[in-house]
């Protein structure tokens, strides 16, 4: 944001908006915990973090092993690692023979307390080919020989097949807020060029983004998704975004429609048609900039509904494919699970929806009052 | 009156082709030829071309558009690709377990939504305005999903005040026994919401000069909140209570399911879930009609409500 002007410039809309959103502790704080996941999304897209959240890394059901702060912060992600990483060998010999090496030389260095005790290692041998080498260094490494076959409990407990939750909730993080974001943009996009289009051309073209208008939002939009996703048979992260967005875009155009055709009269618009600007030119770089703060809280309106509505597709299982972790897809293992009394992977993934969508929530209602200080 | 009722019936033809034509162009021609997505599901090769020479899948798109218009115009969709059940009959019995459930919840969720914002409008800015709005906020962010799971569990499974799921043949049975608890649920679900949006409305009411006229002449505070403002407020909350109302039909289905209430909600999911395209294409066209029929009642509501509206 470039707050930093020089003073004999008057400051503009979004300067201002800035302003006003710094001045606002509620916006900051959801602010913060809104970036926090996002840079959580980078680095587990990224294979910073919780790359192996498939690995079966404890005993099934394994019970939280602390219950603090609900929120899954990033920061806390890191800790658990190493522990989970030295067992991960002696339960998946067949995965890669390299990483048997890779997690015993990781072991040495962090002379991690728990290791695989001999009888392991001679189990692994029969698969491993550097099994040998891999005992050798864990002899060298690793005095105390007294750890199990899978950790008994993990940072927030494990699932049915004994996979650390707390990674499962990062990476599920990661599908359902990707899918939020891209499906929003999609509809955005949308709702943006038809809603240009009707409200600056007017007639014929205005009439038939109407009727269009008028199709869409006469169909229920969850009974809409459905019936596209009834349609589509193959399940993938694409299509979520392209049934979200090719569905959700009527609101965005409703709003549009109205402020082109509010702007498109006023004299700057008269002045560039003056100086010969061409219609997409007026359309596009003399009049979005000046409802694009409309766009914007559209944005983040979309991106927290199709957060929503991901979380309920996946749900269902017409969201994302089996291999794939969303929050939606936790608490459909969730369910079953809580009949059992393990509760965690239900607490775990509701909290991480629950918290970043109340910020999310909370920043787009003060970006909204930031950028428009007329509704107050 | 009946001059605009009729006009506006008589709007709705193209908004209802378009929908038709949105249907038919992702069943028949985006979903493409049934006999692959029965492929699996039936067996007899002869009841596959059935239904293939029903929706003339040979003939040219103008002719299954005719065909598919026909079904519309006729309410005769056929037979369920799955359970060979006719679709008609399908959505007649399925109509009533899914109105047992919301007719008693849209009620109960208007009237309590309505007292509460009314009372958290009057008490504006105060601590307890606050308190209930971020609980609002924070309660809508939880989803769904969760409070069906939780409520589940807690109140049918450990407690057992309510049945776990069920259906049964009486009415008063079903409404009392079986669909409490699922009342419950949507009432939290959906008066967070209500509240926030309906307290907007009565705040847009409660600064007006008629307010103040009424408290100069010496109305007392209930009269004021309950008849002046209220009845001013109400055509947004009409707006806001007759737009929902179709989509109930289909947004109650996750209840629906977890409870196995043999509701239309659960009957798409299984549709989906069995690439059922009849009972699919039947229920998205009929609820848009009836979302387009409430809208026109919600405009008669209107003028019901508030004399100076014009209807043109």
């Amino acid at each position: 944001m470039p707050y930093d002007v020089p003073h004999a410039v008057s400051p503009g809309l979004w300067t201002l908006a800035w302003k006003r959103l710094r001045a606002d502790r509620v916006a900051m704080v959801s602010l913060a915990i809104v970036v926090a996941f996002l840079v959580m999304v980078v680095l587990s897209a990224t294979g910073v973090i919780a790359k192996d959240w498939a690995k079966e890394v404890g005993v099934n059901y394994a019970p939280p092993s602390f219950l603090g702060p609900a929120e899954p912060a990033a920061g806390a992600a890191i800790a658990p690692a190493p522990a989970t990483v030295s067992d991960e060998p002696t339960e998946l010999p067949i995965e890669d023979p390299l990483a048997g090496a890779l997690a015993a030389i990781k072991n040495e260095g962090a002379a991690a307390p728990k290791a695989a005790e001999g009888g392991n290692a001679t189990e692994g041998q029969s698969v491993d080919p550097l099994a040998d080498v891999m005992a050798e260094i864990k002899s060298k490494g690793v005095t105390n020989a007294t750890a199990e076959v899978r950790a008994p409990t993990l940072p927030l407990g494990g699932d049915k097949w004994g996979r650390d939750v707390l990674k499962k909730v990062i990476k599920g993080s990661q599908t359902s807020i990707i899918v939020g974001l891209a499906s929003a943009c999609v509809a955005t996009l949308l709702g943006t060029v038809f809603g240009a289009l009707a409200g600056y051309y007017g007639k014929w073209i205005d009439d038939f983004f109407n009727w269009f208008y008028s199709v869409f939002t006469s169909i229920p939009y969850l009974l809409l998704i459905l019936a596209v996703a009834a349609v589509l048979q193959q399940k993938g992260v694409l299509t979520i975004v392209l049934i979200l967005g090719l569905t959700g875009w009527t609101g965005t155009f409703r709003l549009i429609r109205g402020e082109y055709l509010k702007h498109k009269g006023r004299e700057y618009v008269q002045a560039a048609d003056a100086i010969g600007a061409s219609n997409s030119r007026r359309m596009f770089v003399h009049i979005f900039p000046n409802v694009s703060h409309v766009v914007l809280v559209q944005l983040s309106i979309f991106t927290v509904a199709f957060i929503k509505s991901e979380v309920i597709l996946s749900f269902l299982g017409f969201g994302v494919p089996v291999d794939v972790v969303s929050w939606g897809s936790m608490l459909n293992e969730a369910q079953n699970e809580l009949i059992l009394g393990k509760w965690w992977q239900l607490a775990a993934a509701g909290t991480a929806m629950a918290v970043l969508v109340t910020a999310f929530s909370l920043f787009t209602d003060a970006l909204r009052d930031a950028l428009d200080p007329k509704l107050k | 009156m009946y001059g605009y009722i009729i006009r506006r019936l008589w709007q709705m033809i193209p908004t209802l082709l378009g929908v038709i034509l949105l249907v038919f162009i992702l069943f028949n021609w985006v979903g493409g030829d049934p006999a692959y997505v029965l492929a699996g599901k039936i067996s007899s090769a002869e009841q596959i071309a059935n239904i293939r020479k029903q929706l003339g899948v040979d003939q040219p798109y103008y002719v299954q558009l005719g065909i598919f218009i026909r079904q519309v115009v006729t309410a005769d969709f056929g037979a369920s690709w799955s359970t060979n059940e006719p679709v008609s009959h399908i959505l007649v019995t399925r109509l009533g377990p899914s109105m047992t459930l919301l007719v008693p919840w849209l009620i109960l969720s208007t009237l309590i939504s309505i007292g509460l914002a009314l009372a958290v409008a009057y008490v504006r800015g105060s601590l307890t305005d606050r308190a209930v709005m971020i609980s609002c906020t924070v309660g809508l962010s939880i989803s769904i999903l969760v409070y069906i799971i939780v409520f589940q569990y807690v109140f049918a499974y450990k407690l057992g005040w309510f049945p776990v799921q069920g259906w049964g043949d009486s009415f008063w049975e079903n409404l009392v026994v079986y669909s409490s608890l699922p009342i419950l649920i949507l009432l939290v679900v959906s008066i967070a919401p209500d509240l926030r949006l309906f307290r907007t409305f009565m705040l847009d009411e409660i600064n007006q000069d008629y307010v103040r006229t009424a408290r100069a002449k010496g109305l007392s505070e209930n009269r004021i909140m309950w008849v002046h403002v209220l009845r001013n407020a109400s055509i947004p909350i009409i707006t806001q209570v007759m737009a929902t109302l179709p989509g109930l039909l289909i947004g109650a289905f996750l209840v629906e399911r977890f409870f196995s209430i043999p509701g239309i909600g659960r009957e798409v999911i299984l549709a989906v879930e069995r690439s059922d395209f009849p009972v699919i294409k039947a229920i998205t066209v009929y609820v848009a009609v009836a979302t387009m029929i409430f809208n026109l009642l919600a405009d008669l509501m209107y003028k019901a409500v508030d004399p100076r509206v014009q209807l043109k």
